[in-house]
């Protein structure tokens, strides 16, 4: 079991408050994602829900039960680092079996759970090496095992993925989201990268200079962002803000338009522009089109096919019933 | 052309470093031949270099005049408990230094430096006279204790520099994975600092085994270790120069055999961190 609650957490660093009051509840089993731009406090809330920090005041309750002073061994939680803070001296197999060997189990059972973590995480045959004989990706597996190996209430994750190229952090997300299929046991995630956000969570928490701007579903953030922070963060590439006319026009200070709801056409539209950069992925092609009158910039989203070239002059025309309103402070309009 | 440049600058570099080691052996070398010269061609001038009657007369009158094996005894357990006695102390306050430092930390760091640059005989007084009366004058236990205190700033400073190499989220995994305190420090950070703390060891034991204020000021004729043993023979009535290099010779032999057997180890510890 492991549900996780936050009850008014502060966390200040001397003079500096880096967390303000915050509530927060992660239900057992699920898999949260604290997500944020570098600097946002979502590593604080992580290392203090782990007790490598100490709350400055409010309470954190595991299953109910108040830890906020309880240290870090005795939570009953497992993290796995960004670095891996793999123990270098340590072969795989004593790695992977060293919070077993801390809690003082028996050997034989030791060796039962570290042959299955290996077996779930494709390490067997790695088990006598050191960390340092191993790719990044296998090093970052070991870390897992280590972790999943206590069956803990909860993993903490620390950007895990960070250090690890592009095409293997594809792969371990989707060994990560499979492991929690498999474990049902909650996980909470940090990362700055709004993708591993939506394709990994259950709930995603954004936070911004150590408040929550919002807590949901993946798509609930992606369809009703609740502030022009949040619309801007989730979804790439970002969405289009808009100020003026157009906006009041919609009974708004700033309309936003997703760059997937706008419509573009060589002859007719709402808006027209000049096509300044266009980023080809194959499978989508962005157009940044400017001098539309509307804002500096409009990205828009185009199927793989079309084929506008740069000075192109072209029309718009964004689908009414995706466009989001927001008040004068940046609040959405319902 | 850039080539045969290269490889004449490389002949002045290797020429000039052999100068230079030459130099700085030079008093060595001369003592250990010293050793193998009659006192009469010891002092003859100009000096004989190689060419005299070779003889190894002085050292068995060493060893006959006085015990040496009792003077290295003194030295091993004075060089070896100090060093010992001091990294059981220093390693802990490294550790709290270099993971959990607090605001004044580095003031602490460089207090503790600073008493290096106090002159020895300053306090010379002081401690002679606690010696007196805590009856530590002459014992080796007076002696590793004096010479723990000397070392320990040297000590801490190399542990410290050695633990601030090794990356904090390593220990709180240790933490996390349920490793207490003294676990952490046994099973990760020892473990993992084994080379700093091997040249740690054996700088600290060649200090301990060279220090000559306090062993001399602080002993007499029990637990003098070898720098005892050579001043003994550096003596009012008259220099024997034969002699007081035989006696110099064992005194050093033991401890430049330790270090040419080390020195790999000792580079790379003197170094770790900056070329690593």
């Amino acid at each position: 079991m492991g549900r996780i609650t936050l009850d008014k957490v502060t966390k200040s660093f001397g003079a500096t408050e880096v967390i303000p009051p915050l509530d927060l509840t992660i239900e057992d089993g699920e898999f949260a994602v604290f997500v944020g731009p570098s600097g946002c406090g979502k590593s604080t809330l992580l290392r203090l829900i782990a007790g490598l920090e100490d709350v400055t005041s409010g309470t954190i309750r595991i299953d109910g039960e108040d830890a906020t002073m309880v240290p870090p061994a005795k939570r009953g939680l497992a993290m796995v680092f960004q670095s891996y803070a793999l123990y270098p001296h340590m072969s795989v197999r004593k790695n992977i079996a060293f919070p077993l060997r801390m809690a003082k189990m028996a050997q034989d059972e030791i060796d039962r759970r570290v042959q299955g973590a290996a077996s779930v995480l494709n390490l067997t045959d790695y088990l006598d090496r050191r960390p340092g004989q191993l790719s990044g990706g296998q090093r970052q597996r070991v870390a897992i095992g280590r972790a999943i190996v206590r069956e803990p209430a909860a993993f903490l994750f620390d950007e895990p993925l960070s250090n690890l190229d592009a095409a293997l952090r594809v792969g371990m997300r989707l060994e990560i989201s499979e492991l929690h299929k498999r474990l049902a046991t909650t996980m909470i995630y940090v990362t700055h990268d709004q993708v591993e956000a939506m394709t990994m969570a259950d709930k995603i928490v954004v936070l911004r200079a150590g408040h929550i701007e919002q807590v949901g579903s993946p798509l609930e953030l992606y369809r009703e962002p609740r502030n022009l922070f949040v619309a801007g963060f989730i979804g790439s590439p970002k969405m289009n803000f808009i100020e003026g006319a157009e906006a009041a026009k919609h009974g708004a200070h700033t309309i936003g338009i997703r760059p997937e709801h706008i419509a573009v056409s060589e002859s007719e539209g709402a808006w027209s522009g000049r096509v300044g950069v266009s980023e080809h992925l194959g499978s989508d092609t962005f157009f940044h089109i400017h001098d539309t009158g509307l804002a500096e910039t409009i990205t828009v989203r185009a199927d793989g096919e079309v084929g506008f070239r740069h000075g192109d002059r072209i029309h718009l025309t964004p689908r009414d019933d995706v466009v989001h309103k927001f008040d004068a402070k940046g609040l959405r309009i319902a | 052309m850039a080539r045969a440049v290269t490889s004449r600058r490389k002949t002045i570099n290797t020429a000039l470093a052999w100068g230079v080691g030459l130099i700085i052996f030079f008093p060595i070398l001369w003592t250990i031949l010293t050793s193998f010269k009659t006192e009469g061609d010891a002092i003859t001038y100009p000096p004989k270099f190689l060419f005299f009657d070779w003889t190894l007369e002085n050292y068995s009158i060493v060893q006959d005049r006085s015990d040496y094996m009792r003077y290295l005894w003194n030295s091993v357990i004075i060089a070896g408990g100090s060093t010992l006695l001091g990294i059981i102390i220093a390693v802990p306050a490294a550790w709290s230094m270099a993971f959990v430092p607090s605001k004044r930390t580095k003031d602490i760091l460089m207090w503790m430096l600073s008493t290096k640059m106090l002159p020895a005989v300053g306090v010379l007084y002081p401690i002679y006279l606690m010696f007196i009366k805590l009856g530590l004058l002459d014992t080796r236990i007076g002696l590793v204790i004096v010479l723990m205190l000397i070392n320990l700033p040297i000590i801490v400073w190399m542990l410290y520099t050695y633990f601030k190499e090794i990356p904090g989220e390593i220990l709180e995994a240790a933490r996390m994975d349920g490793a207490s305190l003294k676990e952490e420090i046994l099973y990760v950070l020892t473990p993992m600092a084994i080379p700093g703390i091997a040249s740690t060891i054996l700088l600290n034991v060649i200090l301990a085994w060279n220090e000559a204020f306090w062993t001399l000021n602080l002993t007499a004729a029990k637990a003098g270790p070898l720098t005892a043993f050579i001043a003994s023979y550096s003596s009012p009535e008259g220099l024997f120069y034969a002699k007081l290099s035989a006696a110099s010779t064992m005194a050093i032999a033991p401890i430049l055999i330790l270090g040419w057997f080390s020195q790999k180890q000792l580079v790379r510890g003197l170094t770790f961190g900056a070329v690593k």
